[in-house]
């Protein structure tokens, strides 16, 4: 602590971005090779991919004529946007869609804007009222037309999926995880053997049986949806997975908080909706989050059992006579659609993370 | 009269598997005394208190606190636990909440006591042990001494009839052990029924009004201070005596 010492500038070469360029890309030669080789793997990748994407893309027209350039045949998907977004859905009844729609991005966004009053009535909402006020607005009912669900698909019917999963899935996952750890013996071990089984088939399986072989189970006349026993299967994949990562946080929980909660007289369920689960959650956003993720991508095999999702209906609009030959762009509009949901769950993995950080 | 009897120990046993921890214990505690406990690591004096308020459970023998049996009964056990505090050695604050929901979140939940009283107390809590000031820190943020004493104020939030604390300074550093201690000393002071696990001979001589010293499970000895400072019977009491002061 003496003032004799004077504060001395780091050296310019470390810091700055040449410094970090420096530090990072050029400290050894074989760095710098590596570097080198990077940027030239990046020279020739990026620039036609980007001609191709923009530059030397179509972008107006109405038929596959209008794409004489060599660049992408954009006009191909916009042709096409009315069912890569709703599917076969009747185009009467579109607007009961994009209510949902609009209902869900205003949530969304509002839940993401920092600092407003009745986050959570929204996030209520959102999980709560507005799957009920979707059920009849897709299905129909309460004077609405009815619409089967065969007609569902395209980016609707993945959000439709990845929604019923994700939403239903973690509190049967965090109930699936209490009941493997909790002292009653039956009530552990029937939740290991459901855990156990759903993690042990492949999903496409699960869809298969749901699609195929449960039927042959049902007495005659019965008839479930095949979209709710793809959502019933999918809900119960992911729960599984999800209670196996609710169970890693509640064992890296310390003992002394059961105790201190136990001792202030908590009882079981408040002391794990209060103490535990919040603490134990907040550890494995990051594997919640990712389990998620690979929730929505799966998503995509229901098109083995006849349901149309967006890939699955940007897939088939290919196969259209008039749009042969276009199907490069259709996976390129796909990939850059799912990137952008999954990006945007990851990043608000990260946010959350960061939000509930109390400095442990 | 047996009204003043705030907690007794008949003969009471346990074993962690092979081990027998707790043998034989016989224990007659009054409202308003302060009981020492001390004894070798292992001796099994942390097991008994947590016995009290069923964080262990006892084998053999019966435990009454105020006038309730410890069963396997749930309802006895919650309302034991209402009446009871603890402090624990590693303080154990909930990390996710902020010091004042640390305090308010038991009388809330259990007591049912409206949220504004509920805040109200714990601040009046933590203003008497003194951290008041850091009601809206999370436990992270505040030295081991001052989560210490956010723990003590988080159990009198319930306002117990009983105070068990377990080693509540052994995990701090040396300067921090006295400001937890004051407020134990204060808290002796006030009137409360207090068990306390401690190595700390200073505040025994203090506050206790019997030292019960334990060893392999057994109450070895038991008596006031002075007696027990100056006086001991045992000879395992005497090597004990001899190494910690």
């Amino acid at each position: 602590m003496s003032d004799v010492s004077k504060k001395i500038e780091p050296p310019v070469i470390e810091i700055g971005i040449l410094g970090w360029i420096r530090k990072n890309l050029f400290s050894t030669w074989y760095n710098t090779v590596l570097s080198l080789l990077g940027l030239y793997f990046l020279y020739i990748i990026i620039p036609p991919l980007l001609s191709w994407i923009f530059f030397d893309a179509t972008f107006s027209g109405s038929t596959r004529e209008d794409c004489t350039s060599s660049g992408a045949c954009w006009v191909f998907i916009k042709q096409n946007m009315k069912l890569i977004i709703y599917g076969l859905y009747p185009s009467d009844e579109l607007w009961r869609i994009n209510i949902a729609y609009f209902l869900l991005t205003v949530s969304i966004i509002y839940l993401l804007i920092p600092n407003l009053k009745y986050k959570g009535g929204v996030g209520i909402f959102l999980l709560v009222i507005f799957p009920i006020i979707c059920v009849f607005l897709f299905s129909g009912g309460l004077g609405l037309e009815n619409v089967e669900t065969r007609l569902w698909g395209g980016l609707f019917l993945t959000l439709v999926i990845a929604g019923v999963g994700i939403v239903l899935s973690l509190p049967i996952g965090i109930l699936l995880a209490l009941g493997r750890r909790s002292k009653l013996p039956v009530v552990s071990l029937l939740s290991t053997i459901f855990i156990e089984i759903w993690r042990g088939v492949p999903l496409i399986t699960v869809l298969f049986m749901a699609s195929n072989m449960f039927p042959l189970f049902m007495p005659e006349g019965v008839n479930f949806d095949k979209l709710i026993r793809a959502l019933i299967g999918v809900m119960f994949f992911s729960a599984a997975y999800l209670a196996e990562v609710v169970r890693g946080g509640l064992q890296a929980m310390p003992k002394g908080q059961y105790e201190a909660s136990q001792a202030a007289g908590l009882t079981y369920w408040r002391m794990m909706a209060l103490v535990i689960l919040p603490q134990s959650l907040k550890m494995v956003i990051p594997a919640i989050i990712g389990s998620f993720i690979a929730v929505f991508k799966d998503t995509t095999l229901v098109l083995i059992i006849g349901l149309f999702d967006f890939l699955g209906i940007i897939q088939f609009v290919g196969t259209n006579p008039d749009w042969l030959g276009f199907s490069h762009e259709g996976y390129v509009f796909a990939a850059a659609i799912f990137w952008v949901f999954c990006f945007g769950m990851s990043r608000y993995s990260q946010r959350l993370e960061k939000k509930l950080d109390t400095g442990q | 009269m047996t009204s003043d009897v705030m907690i007794e120990m008949n003969s009471v046993h346990k074993w962690f598997g092979e081990l027998h921890v707790l043998n034989d214990i016989n224990l007659q505690i009054k409202k308003g005394e302060k009981i020492v406990i001390c004894g070798p690591s292992g001796s099994g004096k942390s097991t008994l208190i947590r016995c009290i308020n069923r964080l262990e459970e006892h084998q053999r023998g019966n435990i009454i606190v105020e006038g309730t049996e410890l069963t396997n009964d749930n309802r006895s056990v919650e309302k034991i636990r209402g009446e009871v505090g603890m402090v624990f050695q590693q303080f154990n604050l909930f990390p996710h909440l902020t010091i004042l929901d640390n305090c308010s979140l038991a009388p809330i939940w259990v007591r049912k006591m409206p949220k504004t009283e509920a805040r109200e107390k714990a601040f009046e809590y933590l203003k008497r042990v003194q951290i008041d000031d850091q009601a809206h820190k999370y436990p992270a943020q505040l030295s081991g001494g001052q989560q210490q004493r956010a723990a003590i104020a988080r159990a009198l939030c319930m306002e117990p009839r009983i105070m068990l604390f377990d080693e509540p300074t052994s995990a701090l550093d040396p300067e921090m052990i006295k400001e937890v201690l004051d407020v134990m000393v204060g808290l002796a002071e006030g009137g409360m029924t207090m068990l306390v696990v401690t190595h700390e001979m200073g505040f025994a001589k203090e506050v206790a009004d019997k030292i019960i010293f334990m060893d392999e499970g057994q109450i070895v000895e038991s008596k006031n201070p002075t007696d027990f400072f100056s006086n001991p019977e045992s000879e395992r009491t005497k090597t004990f005596l001899s190494q910690i002061l």
